[in-house]
């Protein structure tokens, strides 16, 4: 049965272009004869294939939304560098007030004469270089555990039931705790280090995909459920995708428990074979009783956070955001 | 027969049962309204029909292969563009590589929507999202198409024209649909058959053909609708305290 058979007048309902038909379209039915009828939406309001296609296209162009140009937000760039040279001005105009001792509260003249110095014995070089080393590798082994057991716990509920809350507590416990256990464990080596980073970031690792998993609109399973999908297939075409969002917090705040994990445990654990990293140079500039030198040490572990933040995680987690279109309206 | 209810029945846990004693019978090619009030079961029974629920009594013959399913809300996944939902459905039903790609295109042609192939659902509008939908559970290709009011949080302007192209589609396609749905209008506009839904307990009440004379005249379509409104209204007033 062809689908143009019905002449059609514009209906009440149809604010769009009205829709009278062409004359070389008609189609006779018993009841018309070339006069136009209202279909009030209860029969045909198109008058076939082609005209259909012409009414969609016309209402998907009004409907969805023309495409914006992206251009460079220099606001996003300035503000930023602003608020740093601010803080940097209260800063020297505190020191300049002269209400403490120079070498207690040093001005950032004298923080960035002893950067300079530093950098010219090569051993801020290889102070983040250590640190960053250590901190990347050891993150990068927590996803490579954290995701797979993070996934199961999500996906098995007796699994979940039984070792969550163990993983939320672990979470809450500093792991500058472990410090003293890793230690006696593995004595003054680089396991040491990489022992407290793992327990650090895993179980922050593993939270941050459950509750992404959580937060999957139900309808998605149903979705896979019914397009077929394996418990494998679930799992990684569906599951993992639709968690990401979350998952990426989870990453985020695992490299930040990293990050701190390791410098605590390279001021507490010096000597043996372990390496001089920025912890090391922190507890450095203690024993010297040297402010500048703790002073640069902090800036720089602050810095590795900063220009992690803004250069892996903050464009990953952009894109991702806006594939999905969930930026809209924010004030990143 | 591709679909054949016998005296099916779903309560959850102790209360009141949702479905009792519904009895029905869908031939192949048959294009199904189920109408009825909210709370009257419909998506229960729509989502029996998909296996996704299980009936606590009663016996009920669907298609070996199960049914594809279409829902209110689209329930496109956000992180694939249009043409990538379509190609899900038929990598989960193992279609190579190469294959998926051509007939993704083809179903997002017949939906009309070959140019916004690439864009992702955020960027479509609500009715070109149902229509990637309808896209993606015929890729499914199931002889049974199962509908859960998909037209229901579009606009009006939108809705008759899905209204023309699920028409044509199904034409095309020779599918089976059950189309679930609250709106009489949109049931006689669209059923080959109504089947009238009781509200608590759901029970198969009252069935009404549509007629392709109802198609074109508006007259007679609008006198159908008021028979059914009525009928619906009885049942609706039964609730009344």
């Amino acid at each position: 049965m062809p689908s143009n058979s019905s002449p059609v007048a514009e209906s009440p309902e149809t604010t769009g272009p009205p829709l009278v038909e062409p004359a070389e379209t008609t189609v006779s039915t018993s009841s018309t004869n070339g006069s136009t009828k209202v279909h009030a939406a209860l029969t045909r309001s198109s008058t076939g294939s082609a005209d259909l296609r012409e009414l969609e296209s016309g209402l998907d162009s009004l409907q969805s939304d023309a495409v914006r140009k992206v251009r460079v937000d220099w606001s996003r760039i300035l503000l930023p560098i602003a608020a740093v040279v601010v803080l940097i001005i209260i800063w020297q105009f505190y020191v300049s007030l002269g209400l403490k001792r120079r070498d207690q509260v040093p001005g950032p003249m004298d923080v960035l004469e002893q950067f300079g110095a530093l950098w010219a014995e090569g051993s801020l070089q290889e102070a983040v270089w250590t640190s960053l080393q250590r901190g990347l590798l050891g993150f990068l082994i927590s996803v490579a555990i954290a995701t797979p057991v993070g996934l199961l716990l999500a996906q098995v509920a007796p699994l979940r039931r039984a070792f969550g809350p163990l993983i939320s507590g672990l979470q809450v416990l500093p792991s500058v705790a472990w410090v003293p256990a890793a230690i006696i464990w593995f004595g003054l080596t680089d396991a040491t280090v990489y022992f407290v980073v793992f327990m650090g970031a895993i179980p922050s690792i593993i939270n941050g995909l459950i509750s992404g998993v959580d937060q999957i609109p139900p309808q998605y399973r149903s979705v896979g459920t019914v397009l077929g999908a394996s418990r494998l297939q679930m799992a990684v075409q569906i599951i993992l995708p639709a968690a990401l969002p979350g998952y990426l917090s989870g990453l985020k705040q695992g490299w930040a428990f990293s990050w701190r994990s390791l410098m605590a445990a390279e001021i507490i654990a010096v000597g043996g074979t372990i390496g001089f990293g920025l912890g090391s140079m922190l507890n450095q500039g203690r024993d010297l009783a040297d402010m500048t030198i703790v002073m640069s040490a902090i800036l720089l572990i602050l810095a590795v956070g900063i220009l992690i933040e803004l250069l892996v995680f903050a464009p990953i987690e952009k894109r991702l955001l806006q594939r999905r279109g969930l930026l809209a309206g924010s004030t990143r | 027969m591709p679909v054949v209810l016998e005296n099916l029945g779903k309560r959850f846990g102790e209360g009141a049962p949702v479905l009792d004693d519904v009895n029905a019978t869908i031939g192949r090619g048959e294009f199904v309204a189920l109408l009825g009030a909210s709370g009257c079961g419909k998506s229960t029974l729509l989502n029996i029909m998909a296996g996704l629920e299980l009936p606590t009594s009663g016996a009920l013959e669907v298609p070996s292969d199960g049914a594809a399913f279409m829902f209110q809300d689209s329930a496109l996944f956000p992180w694939l563009t249009a043409r990538e939902n379509v190609e899900l459905a038929l990598k989960l039903r193992g279609v190579g590589k190469a294959e998926r790609r051509v007939k993704a295109a083809e179903l997002l042609e017949l939906v009309h929507l070959a140019e916004a192939a690439d864009r992702r659902p955020h960027e479509l509008s609500g009715g070109m999202r149902q229509r990637v939908a309808l896209a993606r559970s015929l890729a499914q290709d199931r002889q049974l198409l199962l509908m859960d009011e998909p037209f229901a949080a579009l606009d009006a302007i939108t809705r008759d024209l899905l209204h023309d192209e699920l028409e044509r589609i199904w034409k095309e396609t020779g599918r089976t649909i059950v189309f679930v749905t609250h709106n009489v209008r949109e049931a006689v506009r669209l059923g080959q058959r109504v089947l009238l839904l009781s509200s608590r307990p759901g029970r198969v009440v009252q069935e009404w053909e549509v007629t392709e004379e109802h198609r074109t005249d508006a007259g007679l379509a609008g006198q159908l609708t008021g028979v059914i409104t009525a009928r619906l209204r009885e049942e609706i007033r039964r609730h009344a305290k």
